[in-house]
């Protein structure tokens, strides 16, 4: 079906190798890869990030706009969530309409900084029911090495600390915008960890040879206090109830690691 | 300022006179339309659901046919009068993400790899949504997977839990879906033990998620237990029928 399929060979080589605790790429089965993080590296968008998770790569940009509110919430700014797999980032990737992989990786993104109210949205409202600040986080990949959710939802959460918006003023009910700029009023800072369960052991941070053979992924965010913000688990395969216990547990204790790449950097 | 609502009253009671543990009524039928290969029919609460299977058949277009399996499409689909707002036709970003949910909660149940080159086509049909249209969809679809016959290792059985007034409650209705904290939907096979959808959103301690899954994995027991009564009714309608026709 896909070029990146791979051979049984393959296949069982990673799975025993899981079987005695040892991974392809020599990393523990809780280990990440390297991971990279740049900020601000587009300066034409309000805020952006690059993060390297291994070979994988995800650019993201936040462009803020002015906009109108959704009737049921007159007073908050709207957040917008989207993603492109851009076809020079894996052979699998074509060019056209969203496809269902990309709607769910931008969806669980969303999700978990929805859910953790990042944004105070409150304080993006300009004009109540009338004018407001619309964010646009667009999610770009642009290199396929499996784990895109986890790369995006950190290089989302970075983007969105590196973020600024313009200072503006309202006369006559018209809104001006004035120079200079302000912080995006972000008050949490959510952290998405996926885990893979392949042949009943469960690894974290899945590269694209161990997602091709996986039973199924979980991925969990949490927010800054450790409150669990969003979960989808994806794939064709099932997990059993005491592997979803064991999940969050460790799942916890990384999306605190993670965080900290991202909170130190920008003090 | 719009007023909180209250979700859950002094003694513990939801705004549909349930207790935190309760499931809505729920109506279940198997074999409900004609053409499909197996169909079911899902009330849960004002939620009003149909599911159809085709297939076994042929693949078209011919080339996303698989060599080893089976290939399971799934449409999970709202009607535009499902909702208070219209909603319109086009499949949205959220029914995208569904359908592929709800396949993936499925596929694990279906021996797929007994029909190589051929596709189960399923539909779901949310004709009226009162929260947790995912859940009742897939009892509903795997309820139309056992009417059509189609082998599978266990039945689907689906339910969601969640927070709200900072109750853990089972299977929230679209109130407390919307107003609540946090909603839990699982899919569940009973009796191998395994989960084929787990999704969340809101915010939940560690602690409070697996008060809210393990009251979610209970409700799927019970609906379990009311999709086998569907099936049998089924068929214990047509061999009522057939002995009603042997006597004359």
């Amino acid at each position: 079906m896909t070029n990146v399929t791979i051979s049984r060979i393959r296949q069982k080589q990673i799975a025993q190798l899981l079987s005695s605790g040892k991974r392809l790429d020599g990393r523990g089965l809780l280990d990440y890869r390297p991971i990279q993080i740049e900020t601000g590296i587009i300066e034409k968008a309000e805020g952006s990030a690059r993060v390297r998770l291994g070979k994988t790569e995800v650019v993201v940009g936040v462009k803020i706009e002015i906009g109108e509110p959704f009737p049921d919430r007159p007073d908050e700014g709207v957040l917008t969530t989207n993603a492109e797999f851009v076809p020079l980032a894996s052979p699998e990737f074509e060019a056209g309409p969203p496809t269902e992989d990309s709607v769910e990786l931008a969806r669980v993104v969303d999700r978990g900084i929805r859910e953790s109210k990042a944004i105070d949205l409150k304080k993006l409202c300009i004009i109540p029911g009338k004018k407001v600040f619309i964010v646009f986080i667009d999610i770009y990949v642009l290199n396929h090495d499996g784990n895109l959710i986890d790369a995006s939802a950190l290089a989302a959460l970075a983007a969105l600390t590196n973020t600024k918006i313009f200072k503006y003023e309202v006369k006559d009910g018209e809104v001006k915008i004035k120079p200079g700029f302000k912080d995006l009023p972000l008050i949490n800072y959510p952290v998405a960890i996926t885990l893979a369960d392949i042949d009943g052991n469960l690894i974290v941070d899945p590269w694209l040879d161990e997602e091709e053979i996986m039973n199924a992924r979980l991925t969990i965010s949490f927010d800054k206090d450790g409150k669990i913000c969003a979960m989808q688990k994806g794939g064709s395969g099932t997990l059993s109830p005491q592997q979803i216990i064991e999940a969050i547990k460790i799942a916890k204790e990384k999306s605190e690691e993670l965080r900290g790449l991202v909170v130190k950097k920008n003090g | 300022m719009k007023e909180k609502i209250r979700l859950v009253d002094d003694s513990g009671i939801r705004t549909d006179g349930r207790k935190p543990d309760e499931l809505r009524p729920i109506k279940l039928e198997a074999g409900v339309l004609s053409n499909a290969d197996g169909s079911a029919y899902i009330e849960q609460g004002k939620n009003k659901i149909l599911a159809a299977v085709y297939g076994p058949r042929e693949v078209h277009p011919r080339h996303l046919a698989l060599p080893d399996r089976a290939l399971l499409r799934c449409r999970y689909h709202m009607a535009p009068f499902s909702v208070q707002e219209r909603k319109s036709p086009a499949p949205s970003r959220r029914e995208i993400e569904l359908s592929k949910v709800i396949r993936e909660s499925l596929e694990p149940a279906i021996f797929l790899e007994r029909f190589p080159r051929t596709a189960i086509d399923l539909f779901i049909e949310v004709l009226q949504a009162d929260g947790g249209t995912r859940v009742a969809g897939i009892t509903a679809a795997s309820l139309a997977l056992a009417d059509a016959g189609i082998p599978m290792k266990d039945m689907v059985a689906a339910c969601a839990a969640g927070k709200a007034d900072g109750h853990i409650l089972l299977d929230l209705n679209d109130l407390e879906d919307k107003e609540g904290e946090a909603d839990v939907p699982v899919a569940y096979m009973p009796s191998i033990n395994r989960v084929g959808l787990l999704q969340m959103d809101g915010q939940l301690t560690p602690e409070e998620f697996e008060k809210a899954f393990n009251l979610a994995i209970e409700g799927c027991k019970r609906i379990y237990a009311l999709q086998k009564e569907a099936l049998k009714a089924k068929y214990l309608a047509i061999k009522e029928a057939v002995e009603e026709a042997g006597q004359k």
